[in-house]
């Protein structure tokens, strides 16, 4: 099971065995797997689970349930453009900075695609839209900066 | 200084040989400018452009144009390929004007198409070809010299996002794998991420990313 996860999920962060054993009690106790018996084998013996009705329902309705989009960074990151505008700071030069860190991530989200298997570019892909995202908020965000100002400071 | 308008200012950059740098701004910020500046078409009216310890801007147009067809490459958005030529034609015309006959430049070209996964489209015109495929005929025709450094200007500007990443992946793997210089004009961070580093320009100046000395660190 745990590699199962890993081969298709856990490319940056693996799952830790303990966790599994963990998740399968929860489950267990949750009526959302069965316990179908124990598999004789080379090491230890096995647990064999089966999934319920109540366990792929539960399934269905997360997956078929929308993630809420959240915005990420432009909580913090607006926070600090209008601190540095009411604190006459160079608010041009907090975006520079972090346009090349987002640019920096994005090369090597590039990078790690090269060669990669399908599974592996889709993950990169999805973070890659949300940094292009981010990024183009940024530069909107550069050419509105003199208006931003005069709203903030009321200049 | 062009025409009225005062199109870039102060711009201090360095381009290592083998470097893939994607220059980046918003519209009108002047990196089409810088573009042309740096590959000898346009002659700024203060400044040097050194290209191999020779400064350009001091050659007359004749000589600029002998050095864009000996050294440099280029590659448009859309490919802007020659529409009553089909694309094997398109590709022999850098290597005929530099004097090749044309049984070796079509010999060349097919190989070259070839080696862009376009095997079997070189009889096509390009309104019968893909944004895809016309962009990668264009990438085999600025490559063909073996130039030493190519210029390309928002060569995925009309691609959707899958044409758009195999463009960029051909271009600068065959770059590298030639160790040619390539400047892309980009506005599209993701066009830009194939490149080593970016220079962004802001109102006709460098403002961010990294300044040749930088770069040297």
């Amino acid at each position: 099971m745990k590699h199962g996860y890993d081969r298709h999920f856990g490319s940056e962060k693996p799952l830790a065995f303990g966790q599994v054993y963990a998740t399968l009690a929860r489950l267990l106790r949750d009526g959302l797997i069965d316990l179908l018996g124990e598999q004789a084998g080379s090491g230890p013996d096995r647990k064999r689970y089966e999934i319920t009705e109540v366990g792929r329902a539960r399934v269905t309705a997360w997956m078929f349930t929308p993630d809420t989009p959240e915005p990420l960074l432009q909580s913090n990151l607006f926070a600090k453009t209008v601190i540095a505008l009411l604190l006459g700071d160079d608010a041009n030069r907090l975006l520079d900075v972090q346009r090349a860190a987002h640019m920096r991530r994005l090369r090597e989200l590039t990078a790690a695609k090269r060669g990669a298997d399908l599974m592996k570019i889709l993950v990169c892909d999805h973070a890659m839209f949300h940094i292009e995202a981010d990024l183009r908020w940024i530069d909107l965000t550069g050419a509105r900066l003199t208006e931003l100002q005069t709203q903030v400071t009321g200049a | 200084m062009f025409g009225a308008t005062e199109a870039l200012r102060g711009v201090d950059i360095e381009i290592h040989a083998g470097e893939i740098v994607a220059v980046m701004g918003p519209s009108g910020s002047g990196k089409s400018t810088l573009l042309h500046v740096l590959a000898g078409v346009l002659k700024p009216d203060s400044g040097t452009v050194v290209y191999h310890e020779t400064d350009i801007t001091g050659l007359n147009e004749a000589e600029r144009s002998a050095l864009r067809l000996s050294e440099f490459g280029f590659v448009f958005q859309f490919g802007q390929l020659l529409p009553d030529l089909n694309a094997i034609d398109n590709v022999t015309i850098p290597l005929m004007l530099a004097g090749m006959k044309r049984r070796e430049a079509l010999r060349q070209s097919a190989t070259w198409l070839d080696r862009l996964g376009l095997d079997g489209h070189g009889g096509k015109l390009p309104g019968e070809l893909s944004g895809g495929q016309a962009q990668r005929v264009a990438i085999a025709r600025a490559l063909v010299t073996a130039p030493k450094l190519v210029f390309a200007d928002e060569p995925t500007g009309l691609l959707d996002s899958l044409a758009a990443e195999n463009v960029m992946v051909t271009l600068t793997e065959l770059a590298r794998a030639m160790g040619t210089t390539v400047v892309i004009i980009t506005h599209d961070p993701r066009t830009a991420s194939y490149a080593d580093r970016e220079i962004i320009v802001r109102d006709g100046r460098i403002t961010a990313g990294q300044t040749a000395e930088a770069a040297h660190r």
